[in-house]
């Protein structure tokens, strides 16, 4: 048996769903390599060989791959899997591997496997499905197994070692004619929502985006990254990517404080992997009370400043 | 321009799901059935096309037993000009089959757009688009936010990424998979309905499509997620950090 890793990376960096990834690859066999895919990417492969279970990193650096447009990495990934045989492929349950590995998974006719939250042995695995309100232990009858794997469910992998890198050429596969127009980025000094530590969000509660202000000062104190209910994102308080929930960022943190959020279904699952939840909401048959750690009955207006302060 | 949108009929997204007792799976008897909500953005986006003069006819196609005739009228009552049903006994079928039978459909028709949800609420696989793209060997959109034609008829999309908005610009034929910020889609008025009763519907039978079905994952058994450890109410902030910073040790 031996796995494959598809690694998520801006070239500059690795995303830590790429490390969690590994991990879940450790948990199946000990051969694992991992395949980069990009342009001008030194400082992520220099990121990615500190990587702990990796036997070898492939990597494939040539113009015209520098963003993750789908046909070329699958086209590339298609032809470097022609000389070299995997029983596993995974990649990170992120936009940027839900987007791509079903193409893999075709081109190869594997019925994929998607965002596996736990590994039962090297074909079976857990899934959630109905939004998480369900976890559906599935079998893979195929011969190669095309994974997508939830980063949240797996640790990052340790950075201490020194994996060998093996540049390959692929000259001569085609690059798609889907043009990449751009990426307006979601700028922020705060940590990114799916890899904080801390996180703490505004539902309907806040009223209006102004308020979220309220919010920013206890962030700021617990280096914690900023989100909001779907109802928020709706209502136009704040941006589309603070959104939490099914449908939203799947989050993970140690801590999640909700604040002025109701706790709809498809907001819990996103959240219900935190590790400690605390919720502030004035209703106190608020259905976000059921899935919290810590319960606060107060009127969020008069209790955010005063835990700013206490902080 | 001709577009096809395909719809799945799914469990209703505000019923709370009941897992059955036998762990085969989810109780789906006497339990309501509405359009995959992502598939309604994805006829509404059609319809919108259709009423700004760039398509000029939406099938709308489904993928299910005779209930599913249902979802597919509802797509009709909201703009859709016709209907397919691929008719099968209800089975599970993998999102690779479902795409291969979906290829066969788009094969006879060559819509310029083919349009459907990021993914179903039931089984949240978000595979579909991206399977039919490959298998038609065409350009992919995926979690698209914004759809604009442009006058050479290529089309940018702006696609939610998890590091903020990214567009691309593909050309046609295309598939185009739809994101929740796309559209709010609309109602359908008791005037359209009662018109969409009389749009065609055609139904084709699975089998007669020689396609090779088969079943690739198999679904061991349905378990209810687990439960959190129940909470503790406090009574004021210095009490919530006070917890906070010494029970659970993550301030």
């Amino acid at each position: 048996m031996k796995t494959l890793i598809i690694v998520e990376h801006n070239n500059d960096s690795v995303k830590p769903s790429t490390y969690s990834t590994i991990t879940a690859a450790s948990k199946i066999s000990d051969k694992i390599d991992a395949l980069m895919i990009g342009y001008n990417n030194d400082s992520a492969i220099d990121e990615l060989k500190k990587s702990d279970h990796l036997n070898k990193i492939f990597n494939i650096n040539k113009k015209g791959l520098e963003n993750p447009i789908a046909e070329n990495f699958s086209n590339h990934i298609l032809d470097f899997l022609k000389n070299n045989d995997y029983s596993h492929i995974l990649s990170p349950s992120s936009t940027f591997g839900k987007n791509l590995s079903p193409k893999i998974a075709t081109e190869l006719d594997v019925q994929q496997i998607s965002d596996i939250i736990s590994i039962i042995d090297s074909d079976t695995f857990e899934r959630p499905i109905y939004a998480g309100n369900a976890i559906a232990k599935v079998k893979s009858l195929d011969k190669i197994k095309v994974l997508t794997v939830r980063p949240t469910c797996f640790e990052p992998c340790g950075l201490s070692s020194n994996v060998e890198v093996e540049t390959v050429m692929f000259d001569n596969t085609e690059v798609s004619s889907v043009s990449y127009v751009g990426l307006d980025e979601s700028k922020s000094d705060r940590p990114e929502l799916t890899s904080a530590k801390v996180i703490i969000s505004g539902g309907r509660g806040m009223q209006n985006g102004d308020n979220f202000k309220l919010l920013e000062g206890i962030a700021d104190k617990l280096g914690a990254a900023m989100g909001a209910s779907r109802a928020a994102v709706d209502a136009g308080f704040v941006p589309n990517d603070w959104q939490v929930g099914q449908t939203g960022k799947i989050v993970a943190p140690d801590l999640y404080v909700a604040v002025g959020i109701s706790g709809a279904t498809q907001h819990i699952a996103g959240i219900k992997d935190s590790k400690f939840i605390a919720s502030i909401n004035k209703d106190e048959e608020a259905p976000i009370f059921n899935f919290s750690d810590y319960g606060l009955v107060a009127d969020l207006f008069e209790i955010l400043p005063e835990l700013e302060k206490k902080l | 321009m001709k577009a096809l949108v395909c719809v799945k009929r799914v469990i209703d997204y505000n019923v709370k799901i009941r897992v059955k007792m036998d762990k085969s799976g989810v109780e789906t008897d006497n339990v309501k059935m509405s359009m995959n909500p992502f598939d309604e953005i994805a006829v509404e986006e059609a319809v919108k096309m259709k009423e700004s003069g760039i398509i000029n006819e939406i099938i709308i196609l489904s993928i299910g037993a005779d209930t599913s005739q249902e979802t597919i009228r509802t797509g009709l009552a909201m703009g859709g000009d016709r209907g397919i049903l691929i008719k099968t006994d209800g089975q599970d079928l993998d999102p690779l089959n479902i795409g291969k039978i979906i290829k066969v459909v788009s094969e006879k028709e060559n819509p310029d757009l083919i349009i459907l949800g990021k993914q179903a609420i039931d089984d949240d696989c978000n595979q579909t688009g991206q399977i039919l793209a490959t298998l038609l060997n065409c350009h992919q959109a995926t979690f698209a936010s914004k759809v604009e034609v442009n006058s050479d008829k290529s089309i940018n999309v702006t696609r939610e990424v998890d590091g903020g908005l990214e567009t691309i610009k593909v050309s046609l034929p295309c598939v185009i998979t739809t994101d929740l910020r796309l559209n709010e889609p609309r109602y359908a008025s008791l005037p359209n309905i009662m018109k969409a009763k009389q749009k065609k519907i055609e139904t084709l039978d699975v089998n007669d499509l020689s396609i090779k079905l088969d079943k690739r994952v198999q679904t061991i058994e349905v378990n209810d997620p687990p439960s959190r450890k129940p909470g503790v109410m406090v009574n004021d902030v210095d009490s919530l950090i006070e917890k906070l910073r010494n029970e659970a040790k993550v301030i």
